[in-house]
């Protein structure tokens, strides 16, 4: 509006600046409202504070014996934990990481103990296969370690993969040492 | 093609009514659409997926009354269903069953869609609303199988939101949200449970959206040839409300073979097992309505990649309108066209057996030799999508059409009929 107008006009009017501050500011705020709203909707569906609580178990490792497996459920989800035979370590150990899909030494795939030093006689992972989730079957498939029947993935001794589409090496879970012979798991 | 509305109001009230909401001539203009008069039994499975629908909702909402979803009580319920429920076997079978059957009527309805070129203009967002529809129904089909808690249902839920897991970076967290949890789980069965009572409706609104659609620009027909006058069409009632009549009884017929005497047939027996966490059944397959998708995810060795085939052969779908640019919409016109519709077709059946079978065997068939069903799924997989993406755009550019009729009268009634207006023997 200039200084010369005494009347305002219509085409006073149509200087869109305060309109469009107002446009503005109502959808910056709606925004705002949609988003603060939008977001409890979208965080309910994550993971509730009881099933985040109940994420940890013991296992008492002295009660496996050689070559024999345990398979405990922890977070839905089966935990092997296998007490390996010196063949199979021997297997795990005598691999060339260059033929791995996914590379690691066996070693890199234990924890410590309180000693200090690992144990390749204990082999704790997720027992998932990293393919679409199905729980592979041990003692079985090309390299002696575990066979997914879901979609052909064969695992060795390590649990590494070695043939199929699984993409990963099965995972380690966060576990630690209570004890010489009790792991906690989560 | 809808024309100006012929209702007239008889009586006061309905004048009253009309004046009001015209809902009444809405339902009248519905019953006497002009509908091409040439329509065969292709055409009738649209009626027969609305009865689908409609069976799935109200059997659905009927055993939502008795079943339980929760871990611990999920697979008991339904076997409570089946044994101790007032005909619970009914309903529970019927639901089961059903399923099935609004896949077997979905296939059949798409299959003639390709065939006679009904996804073509102007008819792009009835297809593009059709494959909504597909997609909703596989949606709902899977969260409802989780729902009985057998091992097929839990290791079967596990494989499909492991797909999620298969995502880049956030992968694993997008993953875990879906599920509630580190996996499937209670949290998981009770989302999926709201879920599948959901996408029904959803479902229901987009089929109102894809009638109103067809309604708007007409139906195609088995000569693809747009109705131009009033001697093309017929009255939807009585002449194809017979029609479907006669079809829905036919299909209900099938419905009730597998209702009554086969009704585990088109399931698998390891979800007669109550989910197990700690065991995955030795042969996981889906249902038999996704048992080609199932190969093409197979077909490759990657998991990424297998799952972007398996969403492509769906989206696919989805831009068919704009790959086939051909101008004549019914094969029955494309003497080229036509075959490699056929072998479309036996692609889409070779896929569905790769899917039942183990990747590693050996196809048991003289003359293939040692193909393996992974060898085969990867064939099949390369024409599924060589069709849509080569063959119908190529042809679209070289493809003679054969000769055409002028007119749906006269491909009908041939070049004596010279009365355009009358109407068919009473």
């Amino acid at each position: 509006m200039s200084d010369t107008s005494v009347h305002t006009t219509d085409a006073d009017l149509e200087d869109g600046s305060k309109r469009d501050f107002i446009f503005l500011a109502t959808g910056a705020t709606a925004a705002a409202g949609a988003a603060a709203v939008g977001w409890p909707l979208v965080a309910q569906m994550g993971k509730a504070a009881d099933t985040l609580a109940a994420g940890s178990i013991e296992i008492d490792l002295s009660k496996i014996g050689e070559g024999q497996q345990l398979k405990m459920l922890w977070r839905g989800k089966p935990v092997f934990v296998r007490h390996r035979t010196a063949a199979e370590i021997a297997e795990a150990n005598a691999v060339e990481l260059s033929v791995l899909k996914d590379p690691e030494v066996d070693t890199d795939r234990l924890i410590a103990g309180p000693s200090g030093a690992v144990n390749q006689k204990y082999l704790v992972m997720v027992g998932v296969c990293t393919h679409f989730g199905c729980v592979p079957v041990g003692e079985a498939g090309d390299f002696d370690g575990w066979y997914c029947p879901c979609h052909g993935s064969h695992y060795d001794t390590s649990g590494r993969i070695r043939k199929g589409p699984a993409p990963k090496n099965m995972v380690i879970p966060p576990y630690s040492f209570i004890s010489e012979n009790v792991i906690k798991v989560g | 093609m809808s024309g100006p509305s012929t209702y007239e109001p008889k009586y006061a009230a309905a004048k009253w009514m009309d004046q009001r909401l015209p809902i009444i001539r809405m339902g009248a203009d519905f019953m006497t659409f002009p509908s091409p008069r040439n329509l065969n039994y292709w055409y009738t499975f649209g009626g027969i997926l609305a009865l689908c629908l409609v069976v799935q909702i109200l059997s659905g909402v009927i055993l939502a009354m008795h079943y339980v979803a929760d871990v611990d009580k999920a697979f008991a319920s339904v076997q409570r269903i089946r044994r101790d429920v007032p005909f619970g076997w009914l309903l529970q079978s019927m639901h089961a069953v059903g399923a099935s059957m609004f896949f077997l009527a979905v296939y059949m309805h798409m299959f003639r869609g390709l065939y006679y070129g009904s996804y073509k203009a102007p008819r792009e967002v009835i297809w593009i609303l059709g494959c909504a529809i597909y997609l909703a129904m596989m949606a709902t089909a899977f969260l409802g199988y989780t729902l009985p808690w057998g091992q097929m249902s839990f290791w079967g839920a596990t494989v499909i939101t492991g797909f999620f897991g298969a995502v880049p970076v956030v992968g694993e967290s997008l993953q875990e949200w879906l599920l509630g949890g580190y996996s499937v789980d209670n949290a998981t069965l009770n989302r999926f449970f709201a879920l599948h009572y959901l996408l029904p409706f959803v479902i229901a609104a987009l089929v109102g959206l894809h009638v109103w659609a067809l309604h708007h620009v007409g139906q195609n027909n088995p000569i693809g040839i747009s109705a131009k006058t009033e001697s093309d069409t017929l009255s939807f009632h009585p002449f194809y409300t017979v029609k479907d009549a006669f079809a829905i009884a036919v299909f209900l017929v099938i419905f009730a073979i597998f209702l009554f005497y086969l009704p585990d047939a088109l399931g698998h027996a390891d979800n007669y097992i109550e989910a197990d966490a700690l065991k995955t059944p030795p042969h996981i397959v889906p249902e038999w309505y996704f048992l080609p998708f199932y190969a093409i995810l197979r077909a490759v060795p990657s998991k990424l990649f297998g799952i972007l085939l398996m969403l492509g052969a769906i989206v696919v779908l989805f831009v068919l309108p704009w790959l086939d640019t051909h101008k004549v919409r019914s094969m029955r016109f494309r003497p080229i066209a036509k075959w490699f519709f056929l072998i479309f077709i036996v692609m889409c059946f070779l896929l569905g057996w790769c899917g039942a079978e183990t990747p590693d065997n050996v196809v048991p068939v003289i003359g293939l030799g040692k193909m393996t069903f992974y060898t085969l799924s990867q064939i099949a997989t390369l024409y599924y999508f060589a069709y849509f993406l080569i063959i119908l755009p190529v042809l679209g550019l070289v493809e003679k059409p054969i000769k055409r009729p002028d007119s749906i009268t006269k491909a009908v009634l041939g070049d004596s009929h010279r009365d355009a207006g009358l109407a068919p023997a009473e």
